[in-house]
């Protein structure tokens, strides 16, 4: 369904952010891409939509090849491509139903956007959404009033309102608590069965992503160092990702409770800290 | 990790200096002083001519206490007309057009030929005081408030696109990237991914240049650009100052109340 072909992408600074990067995914699986900060995760799933213009390579969607496209093309691609986002990247000073009703801005005309006059069905189709990710009595509030996971909530429902194909989630649960991450995974990967979605999932959580997605690719340097089913990551595999830690332990608190992997971790980091400070 | 530590003495410590060097930090205070008492060492006071001076000024704050609003009311009244006029239709045309502009200066969204476009405009357009822009287009639109509409309206377009642009660029680019990722077209993705960042600021900064205009439009009608400005230098020229006082009490006033009401405004605008 979507097919990366030698994706590479050089910053003007000079530094590579993907090198020759090749993958495709089939229709309807979700996938998550793990690795390091500054592995090229975000870069890769913003060169899928050219938010980021990748310097060579090609993407294919379903035989449409995004990298050609221009103007009004690229941004009817563009459509069937929704984003979610790591800080949620709501309009703040927009209500939460404007929010919503935002991800069908590809299909509306500029003034029937400007003056909020969406055709009924949809915002019918948009309340209904918001009812699936329970928001609906939130409607009239403006989305900077909301929560850290209802925000992400609303994210989610702008991007259902697309009506995409894929699904590019960058990050969803990185500024969330534990608690709220495991539901907002589920929720995501919830919607993608309901809706026969394929999706390409950043995010930082190893244990988290294993537990919600179907394969995980592992970055580094922007190179695919890892792609296999979630029971297929190993310690060794991690540490070649991420550097030497204890993974067991972590992994071990992570089944617990997603609460202590992130608490083992920001434990066992802060302690190395305090070390290097003292020797 | 193993550079060599100096023992850590609490007692010593002090902020760091904003200049590190000592003896470039004293010369520099030193160099200031010098230059300030040669400065005013220049200045060539004429004593006797100040103190008449002061008599007149004296005269001019005496009348203070007894404004004549009423011997000239309808010259005041037709001065004032003109210029809130001139005030309110330079401020809507002024930041009407300065959007545009604003949206071309602003280097995160623009091209760089249309960013060095608008921001030539508005560097020329500011590098003028109000008073010069006045003088030039009362010269060529003749005496009277065009010339004041004209000049204000030019001077709220770099003013106003000026700090919009700067606004534009420091918005949070995600949100505009989440909007273009829908599939937006440009001006929805300007409607929606921007607009609403910068609202708070386009109310603000208008409310602003309002009041801005209103206090500029009594100093062009001197150079001959219409409004009260005009009628305040009458009174003037005929050595009017209870008229006079009452003009620029009435300004006071007014702009008094447009600070109020805005403030008010903005804090009710977030």
């Amino acid at each position: 369904m979507l097919k990366l072909e030698n994706l590479s992408k050089q910053y003007d600074k000079g530094d590579e952010a993907l090198k020759e990067i090749s993958l495709e995914v089939p229709a309807g699986q979700i996938v998550a891409l793990i690795g390091p900060s500054g592995a090229g995760k975000s870069t890769l799933i913003r060169c899928i939509n050219r938010l980021v213009e990748p310097t060579t390579g090609t993407v294919v969607l379903d035989e449409l090849n995004i990298t050609s496209l221009k103007g009004r093309a690229l941004r009817l691609a563009r459509r069937q491509m929704a984003m979610i986002f790591q800080e949620y990247a709501l309009i703040e000073r927009l209500t939460v139903m404007e929010n919503v009703l935002s991800g069908q801005l590809g299909y509306v005309g500029f003034l029937h956007s400007f003056f909020r006059r969406f055709p009924t069905e949809i915002v019918n189709e948009a309340y209904e959404i918001l009812g699936r990710v329970d928001l609906q009595e939130h409607l009239y509030k403006r989305a900077d009033e909301l929560s850290g996971g209802q925000r992400q909530r609303v994210g989610i429902a702008r991007a259902m309102l697309q009506r995409p194909r894929l699904l590019l989630v960058d990050e969803p649960t990185a500024s969330l608590d534990p608690r709220t991450s495991r539901q907002i995974m589920r929720l995501l990967s919830e919607i993608c069965q309901e809706r026969d979605l394929t999706a390409l999932v950043n995010i930082h959580d190893v244990a988290l992503a294993q537990v919600f997605v179907d394969r995980i690719i592992g970055l580094k340097n922007g190179e695919i160092v890892f792609d296999g089913k979630s029971d297929e990551l190993d310690d060794d595999t991690l540490t070649h990702i991420y550097g030497k830690e204890d993974w067991a332990t972590l992994r071990q608190t992570g089944a617990d409770d997603s609460a202590g992997s992130i608490r083992g971790g920001s434990i066992s980091e802060s302690s190395d800290e305090h070390m290097r400070g003292l020797s | 990790m193993s550079e060599p530590i100096t023992p850590f003495n609490a007692a010593d410590w002090r902020p760091p200096s904003f200049i590190e060097s000592s003896m470039l930090r004293w010369t520099l205070g030193l160099m200031m002083a010098v230059y300030l008492s040669i400065a005013v060492g220049s200045l060539d006071v004429n004593w006797s001519r100040l103190a008449e001076g002061m008599q007149r000024g004296g005269w001019f704050l005496a009348a203070f206490t007894s404004p004549d609003f009423t011997s000239q009311s309808r010259d005041i009244l037709l001065g004032l007309e003109e210029s809130l006029t001139m005030t309110l239709a330079a401020t809507v045309i002024g930041v009407l057009l300065s959007i545009p502009v604003a949206l071309g200066a602003a280097g995160n969204i623009s091209p760089a030929p249309v960013y060095l476009l608008c921001r030539a405009f508005i560097g020329i357009s500011r590098s003028f005081q109000e008073i010069i822009l006045a003088i030039f287009f009362v010269a060529m639109f003749g005496f009277g408030p065009f010339a004041g509409l004209v000049t204000l309206s030019v001077a709220t377009i770099g003013f106003f696109a000026k700090l919009l642009a700067e606004d534009i660029e420091a918005m949070d680019p995600v949100q505009a990237e989440a909007i273009k990722s829908t599939g937006a077209g440009w001006l929805q993705w300007i409607n929606y991914g921007i607009q609403p960042q910068v609202m708070p600021r386009i109310i603000g900064l208008s409310l602003y240049r309002l009041d801005i205009n209103f206090r500029e439009s009594a100093v062009i009608g001197i150079v001959g650009g219409g409004g009260i400005g005009a009628t305040l230098n009458t009174a003037f020229d005929r050595y009017e100052f209870e008229t006079a006082a009452a003009i620029l009490l009435i300004i006071i006033a007014i702009v008094m109340i447009a600070e109020y009401t805005s403030s008010i405004v903005r804090e009710k605008v977030q």
